[in-house]
């Protein structure tokens, strides 16, 4: 599509060109590009682990389970919990992050179980097994953690809610870049099975496929995300990677991959930029300015994005009234010409009153008045003195051809309804390019008939 | 273990708390919005923090009113992310919900020489030490936690009262609600101010997590029981009320299993719910998973006994 190819890259340029034009900020530029040893740990990392989570995303965004990323995260809590006090009573090292991970992925995945469970057993819907599941595990960790506490050496466990981006050190790293490169290649190896579970996971089960089974691997790979990201940037942060990005990149494209493609590239933007620009300022928490550049990414692109924006959407409509009202108008000015006429054919062209106009619609004298202006602009219509109107030469031609094409939809509709009149665009095209020519002639004919006949408008230029 | 008075305020506490939340619940369940609990709980975090900044105070009614403000911008933020720019709900909430929370973070972050807000306070809350907090109410020292609750839950009991119509109709049949006159939206929008006021009194109190847990669990467990409205309020204030009395017991026992001393009461009050849902959904009398299996083996016996000569006979059927 051309917007990707257009503004893709004026995004990516727009988010780079902080860090080009700064050249006179010393630090800024270093951070950016990674040239400070102490922060490129940092910033690579959130940087990686926004591309896994936010290529994930866009499954769950699509399957209509945001939150299933928020549900997950908390319900790994008890597990680090539990997890802690299991290796300080085994007398190991009680904070070693292996074991804290392990902890977390199986009370994640009981979560996931639990969660699968009420959906699949009950009446109940997504959203309330979601919260259920968030509510209970989170309480048994806050329960298990305030056992815990008391152990020595407890200090810093509740850093996983809130994350210590600035902490992560070399070894931490290696896992997160393990973890999102295993993310990314079954995302990539499974996306055709992915894509039919998003968009028709009653069609992909008839086929034959595990939908079961996908759903695990799918909400497998959010748990395992949200595990590596818990330590790295905190609970919040990873829900805001799981969500921001997809539903930005949704407003560009309505593509799977380009859409998936595009919310990876926001998210590992958002966490690049975000994690420098805590490293620039002190006390910004890295998690808190990760989170609102992605949010800012996303209401920009809500606003601007030409394919599902706002402003698009809002512009297409204002084309689409723009051009109901000026058929309406012609139309009408055409109708009343019809009217004055005495004789059947063609009426011919000369002023009317505009309040003969007015009473065609049940349109405001404001309305109309903004209409008219328009017209006249378009130098369709002419104002006269005396509150007349009169259409031009062009507009004439216009206002035949527009009550032409509309009769014969009338009556297209009125004798084959049948033909599913809602699956041919009223008024986008010219009906002879929609129906075959036998048809429009019979429409004609029986048009002819009923004395509604306009004829092929006359060319308003020299031919 | 020893009962004391203590303990007994705590549960009364928790258990007023959580009826007030049950209540409301019920039709954020039926509206299929159950996680605008935890989305309104984190973010009213930006409410706190500039509620304390401008003031520069911490008593309890600027932030409440700054916290509930941000609640019912919470619900109106995500209406329109969804709305306007179609985007799935579920994901619309997500967005503002840690949008607004990671606000509140930089927000205390920024003023953490002044302010002093512990984000970590706003999660766990401090039911624990509620009764230590009272006020005279006639010859009764009464924590003032307890009366604050009742009075929210009293707010959402006249709420439920009076509008009970209203709210069914438009939780079950908005359309049908927005024909009759009664504007599903303004429910709506009332129905959250309602869950962002019990949210933010019950979590100074008592940590939000009873409030998430709350607002879903006894209103879940309730619809796997029930097919009517009013029985399914019941049933979730009913397990509301338990889940309290029932988490603060746990909550002093479990940990001495382990040999350690009490935990959060309010942790293992969510806990506790999530057991009695764990009931109602292995036992529940239709749909509970007990009675299917049981449905699914009485099935299989009577197709097993019932006469076979309908198989027989086209068995033995001579091909034409």
């Amino acid at each position: 599509m051309w917007w990707n190819r257009t503004f893709v890259p004026l995004l990516l340029a727009l988010l780079t060109l902080p860090c080009a034009a700064s050249d006179g900020g010393f630090g800024w530029v270093d951070v950016v590009l990674l040239r400070t040893h102490n922060t490129w740990v940092v910033v690579l990392s959130t940087a990686v682990l926004g591309v896994a989570s936010g290529a994930v995303g866009s499954f769950l965004l699509l399957r209509k389970r945001s939150l299933m990323g928020d549900a997950l995260s908390h319900a790994t809590l008890p597990g680090i919990g539990i997890a802690f006090a299991v290796m300080t009573a085994a007398g190991g090292d009680a904070k070693s992050l292996p074991g804290l991970l392990l902890g977390a992925t199986v009370s994640g995945v009981l979560g996931l179980l639990v969660m699968l469970g009420i959906g699949r057993t009950t009446r109940l819907r997504d959203d309330v097994a979601m919260g259920l599941v968030l509510s209970v595990f989170f309480g048994l960790g806050v329960a298990v953690l305030g056992m815990v506490q008391r152990l020595p050496d407890a200090a810093g466990l509740e850093s996983f809610i809130y994350g210590k981006p600035a902490s992560i050190v070399l070894d931490d790293f290696r896992w997160i870049v393990a973890l999102a490169v295993i993310v990314t290649v079954v995302s990539i190896l499974l996306f055709k099975e992915f894509k039919l579970l998003c968009f028709d996971d009653g069609f992909a089960s008839s086929q034959g496929w595990p939908v079961l089974a996908l759903d695990i691997l799918l909400l497998g790979m959010v748990t395992a995300v949200t595990v590596i990201g818990l330590q790295a940037v905190g609970l919040i942060l990873i829900i805001a990677f799981l969500i921001t990005p997809p539903a930005a990149a949704r407003f560009w494209t309505d593509h799977l991959p380009t859409m998936a493609f595009l919310s990876a590239l926001i998210g590992g933007v958002s966490g690049w930029l975000g994690a420098s620009i805590s490293a620039l300022t002190p006390d910004l928490p890295a998690g808190g300015v990760i989170v609102v550049v992605a949010a800012a990414v996303f209401l920009v692109s809500m606003f601007c994005a030409p394919a599902r924006g706002v402003l698009g959407r809002w512009l297409r409509h204002a084309r689409l009234r723009h051009k109901i009202g000026r058929q309406h108008l012609l139309r009408g000015a055409y109708e009343i010409l019809e009217a004055d006429q005495s004789r059947p054919g063609a009426p011919d062209n000369h002023a009317f009153p505009r309040a003969e106009l007015q009473g065609k619609r049940t349109w405001t004298p404001h309305e109309l008045g903004r209409i008219l202006r328009r017209e006249a602009r378009r130098g369709h219509i002419e104002d006269l003195p005396g509150s007349r109107l009169r259409l031009t030469e062009e507009g004439f031609g216009e206002a035949a051809r527009i009550t032409r094409n509309h009769r014969l939809w009338e009556m297209y509709l009125v004798t084959h309804a049948d033909i599913a009149p809602s699956h041919v665009d009223r008024d986008a095209d010219m009906v002879e390019h929609v129906l075959e020519a036998e048809l429009v002639q019979r429409l004609e004919a029986a048009l002819r008939k009923q004395g509604a006949w306009v004829p092929q408008p006359r060319s308003p230029h020299r031919i | 273990m020893s009962w004391t008075s203590f303990d007994t305020w705590i549960v009364v506490a928790g258990a007023l708390c959580a009826v007030a939340c049950a209540l409301p619940g019920c039709f954020l369940v039926l509206r299929r919005m159950s996680m605008m609990g935890d989305a309104i709980s984190h973010a009213v975090l930006p409410g706190l923090a500039a509620a304390f900044m401008i003031t520069g105070s911490r008593t309890s009614l600027a932030m409440f009113i700054g916290a509930a403000a941000v609640g019912v911008l919470t619900a109106l933020f995500t209406q329109w992310i969804s709305r306007f720019g179609n985007v799935d709900r579920g994901a619309a909430m997500g967005i503002v919900f840690t949008t607004l929370f990671a606000i509140g973070l930089l927000m205390i972050r920024r003023a953490a020489g002044r302010v002093d807000l512990d984000p970590g306070c706003v999660l766990y809350g401090a039911i624990e030490l509620t009764p230590l907090d009272t006020v005279a109410l006639g010859p009764l020292e009464v924590p003032r936690v307890v009366v604050v609750m009742g009075m929210v839950l009293l707010l959402n009991l006249a709420m439920v009262g009076l509008l009970f119509k209203e709210l069914r109709l438009s939780a079950f049949d908005p359309g049908l609600s927005d024909t009759l006159g009664f504007s599903s939206r303004l429910l709506h929008y009332l129905l959250m101010t309602v869950v962002a006021v019990t949210t933010v009194a019950a979590f100074e109190a008592v940590g939000s997590i009873i409030v998430i847990a709350m607002l879903i669990v006894p209103a879940g467990a309730a619809l796997l029981l029930t097919h009517r409205l009013v029985p399914m309020l019941l049933i979730a204030c009913g397990v509301a009320a338990v889940s309290s009395l029932m988490g603060h017991w746990l909550a002093i026992e479990v940990p001495s299993w382990f040999g350690m001393e009490a935990t959060n009461s309010s942790g293992m009050m969510a806990v506790a719910a999530g057991l009695l849902f764990g009931m109602a959904w292995l036992f529940g009398r239709e749909g509970g998973l007990v009675a299917r299996l049981g449905r699914g083996a009485r099935v299989s016996k009577e197709i097993d006994r019932a006469p076979r000569h309908g198989t027989e006979r086209e068995e033995s059927r001579p091909l034409p």
